[in-house]
Order: structure tokens, then C-alpha cells, then sequence
């Protein structure tokens, strides 16, 4: 059982939302996007959608400037 | 210069369209390389006006200080190729309606300034428009270290990215670095609208 976060692999864990996940890998930066098997999930729902066992998590930073 | 291989490019490039949210920096600059790659359509969206402390930057000239972004945008790509059909939008993208200008262009490039901005752009083209290629842009601002740079892939989404550069309120936007952006996100939606592997 294992997810992987930006290409690090770590241990699952039962009923973790993203925004949990998000907190456990120290990203405590405030804008990101984030996909789970490539599908976008709103930030509206960090707080409640669970990350399910083998998945693979991208969590990508944007930075102001353009 | 293979002939063959650039009649091939034009010819497929000019039956394509690219839009592009915001005409600042990243914007403008965009929209001038693909302009001179001879991209056949550009839909331009942006609601703001031209300042002086934008020309260290941005594909404007002095005596259009005071223009409307989008306006002058035009008549600059126009002196490039006037073959390209250049609409645009003199509006601010509102939540909630942000993908409408986008739906009749092959790829949309995010060139937006601010991050809440940026993300909420994204979220609601990958949510309402699922299919269609999105290039944005993260990491813009100071200059050097510019090798940090790389593509993030996700389906449909590209982003070029330098994780560890600054936010714009913390650092400085200065022209090579916010034109290697802009750059690289025109050369991604030549890629995109191409085919990968340099056409080989």
C-alpha cells in the first residue's frame, strides 16, 4: 500500500484528504493545483476528497508573475 | 532550411488557432512568436491598459502608452503578418465564465499574472473544457538560473515551471526571463498543435 507525491513514494493512509495529505508533506505554500491520476481536483475540495490507496498525486505550485 | 518540412508546418499552423488570457508579459510576447510562426488565428482576451512600466517587458512601444492592451496587441501583430486573424476581447475573465472566450481555439495559453488567478483559470478550463490543451506558466519572475526551468505534464495540461522562483511580489519581472516564458509557451503550443517529436 504506498501513494506517490510528485514522484516520491510514501506510505497510504486510510481516509487522508488532500488537504491533509497536503500538510503531512510540509507543502505549506497556499496556491496549488493538484491532480490524483491525472484528474484536476477543485480547491474547494481538498477538505473532503480522500486520496485512495496507489494513486499518483501532482501538486504544482503557482507562482504569481506574468 | 528544409522546405518541405516548414511548407508543412505553415500549412498546418495556418489552419490553427491559439488563445491566450492575458495580454501582459507572458501575453504579448506569446502572441508575438506565434505571430511570426504564422499561427492563422489569435484570440486575444485581456482588460487592461498600456503603462510605461510595462515596456521592459512586455511587446509594446512608447507611443502606445495609454492604449488598450488588446487594441494595440493587434496592431503590433498585424506589422508582423497581417495574415493572422486577430480577435479580441477587451474584458476581465470572471470566475464562473472564465472558458467561454476559448472554446473555438485549438489551444489556450494561460498568461495571467496573478496565482489565485492562474488557478482558477486552469481549474475551470480542465473542469469545463476537458479536452483542450491548456500551456500556463509558473515561475516567471527574476532573472539567471533559467536552466531550472521544465515542462509539467498532466493530460491536458502544460505548465512551465521553475518551483523555486518567486512571487512577483517578492521579486522582479524583467524581460529575458518573462520572454523565455513566453516563448516556451508558444513553442509548447506549436508542439501541441503539431505533433510531438519535432515532426520526425
Amino acid at each position: 500500500m504506498g501513494i506517490e507525491v510528485n514522484g516520491r513514494k510514501i506510505n497510504w493512509v486510510e481516509n487522508e484528504t488532500i488537504k491533509q495529505l497536503l500538510r503531512r508533506m510540509r507543502y505549506t505554500f497556499p496556491l496549488v493545483v493538484v491532480k490524483i491520476d491525472q484528474k484536476v481536483i477543485p480547491r474547494k475540495d481538498f477538505p473532503d476528497v480522500v486520496v485512495p490507496d496507489n494513486s499518483r498525486v501532482d501538486v504544482i505550485h503557482m507562482i504569481s508573475g506574468g | 532550411m528544409n522546405e518541405q518540412k516548414y511548407n508543412k508546418i505553415k500549412e498546418k499552423l495556418r489552419n490553427s488557432s491559439v488563445g491566450i488570457a492575458g495580454a501582459g508579459g507572458l501575453g504579448s510576447n506569446a502572441a508575438a512568436a506565434l505571430a511570426r510562426a504564422g499561427i492563422g488565428r489569435l484570440k486575444l482576451v485581456d482588460f487592461d491598459k498600456i503603462e510605461e512600466n510595462n515596456l521592459d517587458r512586455q511587446y509594446y512601444f512608447l507611443d502606445q502608452v495609454g492604449k488598450i492592451k488588446v487594441e494595440a496587441l493587434k496592431d503590433n501583430i498585424n506589422r508582423i503578418n497581417s495574415a493572422v486573424k486577430v480577435e479580441v476581447l477587451n474584458q476581465k475573465l470572471e470566475k464562473g465564465s472564465m472558458e467561454k472566450p476559448f472554446h473555438d481555439v485549438d489551444v489556450v495559453i494561460e498568461a495571467l499574472d496573478n496565482a489565485t488567478t492562474k488557478i482558477e483559470f486552469i481549474e475551470e478550463i480542465l473542469l469545463k473544457l476537458p479536452d483542450k490543451p491548456v500551456v500556463a506558466a509558473s515561475g516567471v519572475t527574476g532573472y539567471g538560473n533559467s536552466d531550472r526551468i521544465v515542462t509539467k505534464r498532466f493530460g491536458s495540461l502544460y505548465i512551465c515551471y521553475d518551483e523555486q522562483a518567486k512571487s512577483s511580489e517578492d521579486d522582479v519581472l524583467l524581460a529575458p526571463r518573462v520572454c523565455i516564458m513566453a516563448n516556451w509557451e508558444a513553442d509548447l503550443a506549436l508542439e501541441i498543435i503539431l505533433g510531438g517529436n519535432n515532426g520526425n
